[in-house]
C-alpha cells in the first residue's frame, strides 16, 4: 500500500505545482520584495541614495500621527460600513429567500449594486451628494456640502461601501440559509416557536459559521478600502485611510522605502484581523462551507 | 534577479505584440505622452510635423489623463523603468526639477537650447530650467485671471479685501469662486497670495524653508477671511478648477479666480454669463503692489531613454514653434510662450484679455523648483485644508515645519 500512497502523494504534488509556483510569483514574491524594501531609505527618484537603514522606516511611520488617525479612520469605516452590512445583508437574503412572486427579478435586482464598478459607483454618489448638481440635498431639503466635513464625509463613504457591497454579503447569507434544514424549523414552529424565536435560536445559531465568514470577507475587504475614499475625498476632512497614506508615499511622493513599510503593516493588520476572527471567534474554515 | 528576468519575459511578449518589429523596417516613431488635449491642436500639431520631416520620423501621441498628479504618476512610473518609448514630454511646469534630478529627461544644449528659448517668455523659460541648464521647450503657458461679472460690478476690485468687501455687498449673488480641494491647486492658490505678499515658499536655491512670518501669515490671513466668509461658495473644501466654472456658469456668483479656458467655455455653454464676464488681473495682497500669479504650462521635454534623442529635440522644437503655438491657442485655448503671438489679430481674437494676461504672466512666479516638489505641494496642501480652519497665528509655524519635513522627505505626509 505504501508505494502507491506515496506515488500518489507526488502527483498530487505534481498537479499542485503550478498553481502553487504561480502564488510563490504572484504573492510570496512581491510581499517578501516588499519586506525587504522596507529596511531602506529608497526614493526611485534618486536610486543612487539608496541604504540599509533597518527598522528606521517603520519607526517613522508608527511615531506618525498620520499613521494612527488613518487607522482609525480605516477601523471606523469598517466597523461601520460591516455592521451595517449585515444586517441589511440578512434582511436582504431572508427576501430573496422567502421572495414568493418575482423571485429572479428580486435577487437580480439586489445584485445590480455589486456589478457596478467601484470607482464609478463612488463617482456617481460623489455627485449625488454634491451641492450643485446632486440630487440628494434637494430631496431632504438641505444646503450642506456633504464632502466638506468630517462626518458628513464620513457616512457618504460608507452609504457607498453599504450600497455597494450589502448585496455580497446578501449573497453569502442566502447560501448560508439554505442550510437550515426545513424539517427543523417545523419542529420548532409544532413546539409553539414563534417567527421570531425560530429566526433567533434555529436559523441564527446554524448559520454562525457562515455569518462568520461572511464577515470575515467583508472585513478584509473592508480594512483595505481604496477607491471610495480616493474618489470621493482623497482622503481630504481627515478621511484619509491606511491604503490612502500609502498610496501617497508609495505612488505620489516615490518613497519605495517607507511606502513598504506602511504596505507591511498594512499586511500586519489584515493578519491580524484574520487571527481574530479565526481564533476569537473559533471558525473553521474547513468546515464552515458544510454548514456542520 | 527573479524581478529582472520576469520583467524582462513580460517585455519581451509586450514588444512582440506591439509595434516594436516594425521600427526596422519604417520611420522612426516618436512617441509624445502628454496630456489628452480634446480639441484636437496637439493630434494636428503632431502631424505637421511629421509631415515637415519629410518621413524621417513620426511624432504619434501618447495621452495620459488630464488631470496633473495622475500625469506625473503615470511618468514617473514609466520612466523609473527606463522606459525608451517616451520621446517627448509635455512636462506640466512642476515637474522640470524632479525629471532633471533624476536624470530622466536630457538637458538642452547648443544650438537647439538657443532656439528653445528664442523669443519665449521669461517666466516660461525659467518654469523649463533648473541648476542653470534649460530642460524643456516652452511650448504653451498658463495663468490665473479675476472674473467678474460686468452687470454687477463696475469696476474690478484692486485687492483681495476690496474684493471681499465688494462681494459681501452684494449679499446673495456675491460668491466668491476659488480652488479650496485638498490638491493641487490649492498649493498654486497659496503660492499666488504668498507672492503677492512678497513671500516665497523656498529659499533662492531651493534647498532650505522661506516662508518668511510676515508674508505668509498674510496670506493664511485672506485664506481664512475668504473661507469663514458668507461669500464663499459651500462647496469651496471640495472645489476645483471645473466647479468653479460650473458654478460660474450658472449665473449666481460674482467673482471667480480661474484659467482662461473658462472664457471660450463660457461662451460655449451660458452664453448669458459671458456677455456679462468681465476679466482682470488676479487681486493683489498689498495696495500698490501688482499680485505675482503662478504659472501653469506646458514644457516639451525629452525622455533620457529614448532610442532617438536626436530627432526627439527635433521633433520637440517644431512642436514649440510659432504655428502650432497659434494652433494650440486658436484651437485649444491655450496661451502661448512666444512673446510676439500676443500681438497678432488672430490671438488677440481668441484671447480678448491678451494684454492682462501678457503683464501677469511676465510678472508670474514659479512655484517652489526643488525635486522634491511633489512632497513640498503635499505638505501644503494638506496642512491649509480646509482653509476655513486655518490659524494664521499658529498656522505659519506649522507650514514652515511641514515643508521642512518635505524637503528632507522625512515621514509621513
Amino acid at each position: 500500500m505504501r508505494p502507491r500512497g506515496s506515488a500518489e502523494q507526488r502527483l498530487a504534488w505534481l498537479l499542485c505545482a503550478p498553481a502553487v509556483i504561480a502564488m510563490l510569483a504572484v504573492t510570496a514574491y512581491p510581499m517578501l520584495y516588499a519586506l525587504w524594501l522596507s529596511l531602506f531609505r529608497y526614493d526611485l527618484r534618486f536610486p543612487g541614495e539608496r541604504h540599509f537603514v533597518g527598522l528606521a522606516n517603520y519607526a517613522a511611520v508608527l511615531e506618525s500621527e498620520v499613521w494612527w488617525r488613518s487607522l482609525l479612520n480605516t477601523l471606523m469605516i469598517t466597523v461601520g460600513s460591516v455592521a451595517v452590512e449585515l444586517v441589511l445583508g440578512l434582511v436582504f437574503a431572508l427576501v430573496m429567500q422567502r421572495a414568493l412572486v418575482g423571485r429572479r427579478v428580486v435577487r437580480t435586482g439586489l445584485l445590480v449594486p455589486y456589478g457596478i464598478i467601484t470607482v464609478v459607483a463612488a463617482m456617481s454618489w460623489r455627485f449625488a451628494f454634491d451641492p450643485t448638481t446632486g440630487f440628494v440635498n434637494g430631496l431632504l431639503g438641505l444646503h450642506g456640502a456633504w464632502l466638506a466635513e468630517r462626518w458628513s464625509a464620513f457616512f457618504v463613504i460608507i452609504q457607498t461601501e453599504v450600497w455597494k457591497t450589502t448585496p455580497f454579503m446578501a449573497l453569502l447569507l442566502l447560501a448560508g440559509l439554505t442550510l437550515v434544514p426545513e424539517e427543523l424549523l417545523r419542529a420548532a414552529r409544532v413546539d409553539g416557536a414563534g417567527a421570531v424565536q425560530r429566526f433567533f435560536r434555529i436559523t441564527l445559531p446554524l448559520m454562525r459559521p457562515v455569518i462568520l465568514v461572511a464577515l470575515l470577507f467583508r472585513t478584509l475587504d473592508a480594512f483595505r478600502i481604496f477607491d471610495t475614499v480616493y474618489v470621493q475625498t482623497r482622503g481630504a476632512q481627515d478621511t484619509a485611510t491606511v491604503s490612502l497614506v500609502g498610496y501617497d508615499t508609495l505612488i505620489t511622493r516615490l518613497n519605495l522605502g517607507l511606502g513598504s513599510a506602511v504596505s507591511v503593516l498594512i499586511f500586519v493588520c489584515v493578519v491580524l484581523i484574520a487571527a481574530l476572527y479565526i481564533k476569537g471567534f473559533a471558525l473553521d474554515l474547513s468546515t464552515s462551507g458544510r454548514g456542520r | 534577479m527573479g524581478r529582472l528576468s520576469l520583467s524582462g519575459v513580460l517585455v519581451c511578449a509586450l514588444a512582440v505584440l506591439a509595434s516594436c518589429g516594425e521600427q526596422s523596417t519604417r520611420q522612426p516613431r516618436l512617441h509624445w505622452y502628454v496630456f489628452d488635449e480634446q480639441s484636437g491642436a496637439f493630434q494636428e500639431a503632431a502631424r505637421r510635423c511629421s509631415v515637415q520631416s519629410q518621413g524621417r520620423y513620426e511624432i504619434v501621441l501618447a495621452p495620459l489623463p488630464t488631470d496633473a498628479d495622475q500625469q506625473r504618476e503615470q511618468l514617473v512610473r514609466r520612466l523609473a523603468a527606463d522606459d525608451p518609448d517616451i520621446a517627448i514630454i509635455g512636462m506640466d511646469v512642476i515637474w522640470t526639477a524632479e525629471l532633471a534630478a533624476a536624470g530622466w529627461i536630457l538637458p538642452w544644449e547648443g544650438e537647439a537650447a538657443r532656439q528653445a528659448r528664442v523669443g519665449r517668455l521669461a517666466s516660461a523659460v525659467q518654469s523649463a530650467s533648473y541648476d542653470g541648464r534649460l530642460w524643456a521647450a516652452p511650448f504653451t503657458t498658463n495663468t490665473q485671471l479675476l472674473w467678474y461679472r460686468t452687470d454687477r460690478v463696475n469696476k474690478p476690485p484692486a485687492t483681495w479685501d476690496e474684493m471681499i468687501a465688494t462681494a459681501e455687498g452684494l449679499g446673495k449673488v456675491g460668491t466668491i469662486e476659488a480652488q479650496g480641494e485638498r490638491y493641487e491647486g490649492l498649493t498654486v492658490f497659496f503660492v499666488s497670495l504668498l507672492a503677492s505678499a512678497g513671500g516665497q515658499v523656498l529659499s533662492d536655491d531651493g534647498r532650505s524653508v522661506s516662508l518668511a512670518p510676515e508674508p505668509t501669515h498674510r496670506a493664511l490671513e485672506i485664506m481664512h477671511r475668504l473661507a469663514t466668509s458668507s461669500v464663499a461658495d459651500p462647496g469651496l473644501a471640495t472645489a476645483r478648477e471645473d466647479q468653479g466654472r460650473l458654478a460660474f456658469e450658472q449665473g449666481s456668483p460674482s467673482f471667480m479666480l480661474n484659467y482662461t479656458y473658462v472664457w471660450p467655455s463660457a461662451h460655449a455653454d451660458a452664453p448669458a454669463v459671458a456677455a456679462h464676464m468681465g476679466w482682470a488681473r488676479w487681486p493683489a495682497v498689498i495696495p500698490g503692489r501688482p499680485s505675482r500669479v503662478t504659472l501653469g504650462g506646458i514644457n516639451l521635454g525629452i525622455g533620457a531613454y529614448t532610442r532617438h534623442p536626436k530627432l526627439a529635440f527635433e521633433a520637440a522644437l517644431c512642436l514649440a514653434s510659432a504655428p502650432n503655438q497659434r494652433l494650440a491657442a486658436e484651437r485649444g485655448g491655450l496661451p502661448p510662450t512666444l512673446r510676439a503671438l500676443y500681438d497678432e489679430p488672430q490671438i488677440r481674437r481668441v484671447f480678448p484679455f491678451a494684454e492682462v494676461l501678457r503683464e501677469t504672466l511676465r510678472d508670474a512666479v514659479q512655484r517652489p523648483q526643488t525635486p522634491l516638489y511633489a512632497d513640498v505641494s503635499l505638505a501644503i496642501s494638506h496642512t491649509l485644508h480646509p482653509m476655513r480652519a486655518i490659524d494664521p497665528d499658529r498656522d505659519v509655524a506649522r507650514l514652515r515645519a511641514a515643508v521642512g519635513r518635505a524637503l528632507r522627505s522625512e515621514g509621513l505626509l
